[in-house]
């Protein structure tokens, strides 16, 4: 039986949770599960997993949008029908990982996928994104469906990978380099431990909407909301309840617009990007880092974010002929020290990027160790 | 030609990476989906924002299916007389299988379900990891879900003050280093928590995240609230053999993750001894040599070596709490809380660590409080406390240098209540 919008109730479905994981697995996965031995990476963006029985997979990895139509799911799933017994995966980082269990296999595989291209000439389906290489961007949803958002995100994102797109389908960075974005300071895109991130910011504090606040919002949660107590009660002329900013307290968080629309703070020159680097997520050698704020402020520049892209290209290449082998963005820039990463990169230290926040203190140098 | 002018968006068609524009713009001429202009109006909207370097979606609005708190977001554009096709595109978030395998007949389905309602837009995958449906009208919302559940056996995901959907690292299905399999206990508390997932009680949201190994490809130690990272409890188990070959040069070091330049022959005293973190590794020129008791498995000389190096067999996972992004007081990573348990399914330990968490969060969490902020408001002591765990050096990096200890009247011999009269017997005025 169909949906029956006039009894909503009936028959309902609930609580079931995702499909079986196991449901969806290739023949070599399934037989293999938990007997993987070593793997290695071939080519860029090709890796092979050897099992105890001797069974290998290989995977090709290509960068996928995350923002996919119908149209090219289906056409993903043509692509692994005709080379992979149906199946695929996706990565976290919004990759795809077409699979095949024998060599032999893997070069027609590629060759199709190379072959395939957008309308306006972009690959569909760009193989890379493994070893010592830029892997794909993490992002979140920006001007194409947010209400939040400082900048956009998909447009800077295929912005700034069209940029490095060398590195995307190249091993020869010193290791990994992860890059994210969020257009926002609420970071559904958890930014804070990227070698680079890419961050939406606002400068301008929110406005009120007078008139309307009160209808539309709880005042007291937009009170409470404020981390640095900058929102009080007030009320206009008329007499209407309202809210009042103290706007040397404004931080910009955005969070009371969060918790009231009335309070909007986008602006066209007000809002645009911050640049933070040095962040990890993985334990090895070090342990897991936050990124730094290195660029304050970047206008929002679309539709191709020159700026932006320059600066990501920059911090990237300077890295890469400097740091040592296995090295990530943050422990480079702590070996050399803050101060001569932005010597090398030419990047200008302003007071903007001295902590003024809750743990300030643990970030000044306590030490007469430093470089001339 | 599209139905709008988009001459921004255009730009964004050129140069080698996937183009989204171009994707929408193909799902607009080729497409059959149920809301016909919405690939059109998304980019004759997007283009306004480029023009206006501003958003033009107005804030949240309450929507949903029955019963149900969460895994719908209601999304309405504010200018809707310019793109009626978009006035109304809510996302659905349609919570992924454990580390995101796919048949391609399920994959078509979900297609074939977005076509009937929807704008035929996606996203494979949102940041938390589900499926996101992008875009639709409310009262498609119920028919989405009724056909998804009857049909595709499949439910929708988390959004809100509740359990967001949880997401694993590829684990066992695909990797040597998994410790405990992150799929099973990714899967397993997502079918034990449904109701916390899809009915919003909590003071904001919560995540758990499954690293299967301390690489953390799932991010886990910076994104969830509950942090399950696999690790082991005894020796790395080696191959002399496989470590000569890469000295040899007949392995490439690193899974040939550095082939791109030249690095020079691999030098396994400079690339993985001298850079361990314990400094708990030799090499003699034939045999390497751990001492495990004080190896912090990072993982760094698994990575270089994996042939060669892998983890123990008494593996399980170490537990973390209070990760997240910088709203409101700040980033933070998870703080090791459990240093070890084992991981076995149907992980009931797990689960009682999680009930435990929850209770305390419920009932002493402020309104939009993550767990880790309370902990810091709270202190560790008192989260232990609630934990029932004692405490242990591994849980901090170094001990207090202030010496402003919050002593209970119990530890203190003879309690704190005293009389200034016996005081004074002794003592003038």
């Amino acid at each position: 039986m169909p949906y029956d919008p006039s009894d909503p109730l009936k028959d309902r479905i609930t609580d079931i949770g995702p499909r079986y994981y196991k449901e969806f697995y290739p023949p070599v996965i399934e037989k293999n599960r938990g007997k993987w031995v070593y793997h290695e990476i071939i080519e860029p963006g090709v890796l092979v997993h050897v099992a105890e029985s001797g069974d290998e997979v290989y995977t090709v990895r290509v960068g996928g949008c995350r923002l996919m139509s119908i149209e090219h799911i289906r056409e993903i799933c043509e692509i692994a029908d005709k080379h992979c017994d149906g199946y695929l995966r996706f990565t976290t980082r919004n990759n795809i990982e077409f699979m095949v269990d024998a060599k032999h296999k893997v070069k027609p595989l590629m060759d199709d996928l190379k072959n395939r291209k957008f309308s306006g000439g972009s690959n569909k389906f760009p193989i890379g994104g493994t070893g010592a290489c830029v892997t794909n961007i993490v992002h979140t949803q920006g001007w194409i469906h947010c209400h939040t958002p400082a900048i956009d995100a998909s447009g800077v994102v295929k912005s700034v990978m069209d940029g490095i797109f060398e590195d995307f389908g190249q091993m020869r960075l010193p290791a990994q380099v992860r890059v994210s974005l969020a257009c926002c300071l609420n970071m559904c895109g958890a930014v804070h431990c990227s070698d680079i991130a890419i961050l939406g910011i606002h400068r301008k504090p929110p406005m009120v909407d007078h008139e309307w606040i009160d209808k539309l919002c709880e005042l007291p949660l937009a009170i409470a909301a404020c981390p640095t107590a900058a929102i009080k009660p007030a009320k206009t002329a008329e007499g209407l309840k309202t809210l009042e900013i103290n706007h040397e307290r404004c931080m910009f968080c955005g969070n009371c617009f969060t918790m009231c629309g009335a309070m909007p703070l986008a602006d066209e020159v007000g809002s645009g990007v911050a640049i933070l680097v040095g962040g990890k997520i993985s334990n090895r050698i070090s342990k897991p880092k936050f990124s730094k704020v290195v660029i304050p402020f970047i206008p929002n520049e679309p539709p191709r974010w020159e700026t932006t892209v320059k600066a990501v290209k920059n911090i990237l290449t300077v890295y890469a002929s400097d740091a040592k082998k296995y090295e990530r963005i943050g422990e480079w820039a702590a070996r050399i020290g803050w101060e001569r990463f932005f010597e090398k990169t030419g990047i200008p230290f302003t007071h903007h990027l001295i902590d003024d926040y809750r743990f300030a203190y643990t970030t000044w140098r306590q030490s007469t160790q430093f470089k001339f | 030609m599209g139905k709008h002018k988009t001459p921004m968006l255009d730009e964004l068609e050129k140069g080698p990476w996937p183009s989204f524009v171009s994707d929408i713009k193909q799902q607009a001429e080729k497409g059959k989906q149920a809301l016909k202009d919405a690939p059109d109006d998304l980019l004759g909207v997007m283009e306004l924002s480029y023009k206006d370097k501003v958003t033009h979606w107005k804030h949240g609005g309450i929507v949903g299916v029955f019963g149900y708190g969460g895994g719908v977001i209601g999304r309405y554009c504010d200018q809707p007389e310019k793109f009626p096709g978009v006035a109304h595109f809510h996302t659905m978030r349609v919570n992924q299988p454990a580390s995101k395998f796919y048949s391609t007949k399920f994959l078509r389905d979900l297609c074939n379900l977005w076509e009937r309602y929807g704008s035929g837009l996606t996203n494979m995958h949102g940041s938390t990891g589900d499926i996101i449906f992008l875009g639709t009208t409310t009262d498609n919302l119920e028919r989405v879900f009724y056909d998804m559940t009857h049909e595709l056996n499949q439910d929708l995901g988390g959004s809100g003050s509740n359990l967001r959907t949880p997401s694993c690292c590829v684990g066992l299905a695909r990797c040597e280093w998994a410790c405990y399999d992150t799929e099973e206990a990714c899967h397993e508390l997502t079918m034990e928590y449904q109701d916390e997932l899809h009915r919003p009680a909590f003071p904001y949201k919560f995540k758990f995240k499954f690293d299967g190994c301390p690489n953390g490809c799932v991010a886990a130690i910076a994104r969830a609230d509950m942090s399950v990272i696999g690790t082991w409890k005894d020796d790395i188990r080696i191959d002399q053999a496989a470590v000569k070959a890469y000295v040899g040069g007949e392995i490439k070091p690193n899974g040939g993750a550095h082939a791109g330049k030249d690095w020079g022959k691999f030098d396994i005293v400079e690339e993985v001894v001298r850079l361990c973190p314990t400094g708990c590794m030799s090499w003699d020129g034939s045999t390497l040599k751990i001492n495990n008791r004080e190896c912090t498995r990072c993982m760094h000389c698994l990575n270089v070596m994996p042939r060669a190096l892998r983890p123990g067999t008494e593996t399980g996972a170490s537990i973390l709490f209070g990760a997240k992004a910088p709203i409101l007081e700040g980033a933070q990573l998870s703080t090791l809380t459990i240093p070890f348990i084992r991981m076995e399914p149907p992980f009931e330990e797990l689960k009682e660590l999680v009930n435990k968490v929850w209770d305390w969060w419920m009932e002493e969490g402020k309104n939009r409080e993550r767990l880790g902020e309370l902990i810091q408001r709270e202190s560790f002591q008192k989260f232990l406390e609630i934990m029932e765990l004692s405490p242990d050096p591994r849980m901090v990096s170094e001990p207090r240098s202030n010496p402003y200890i919050f002593w209970k009247e119990e530890e203190v011999e003879g309690g704190w209540t005293r009389d200034i009269k016996d005081f004074r017997a002794k003592h003038q005025r």
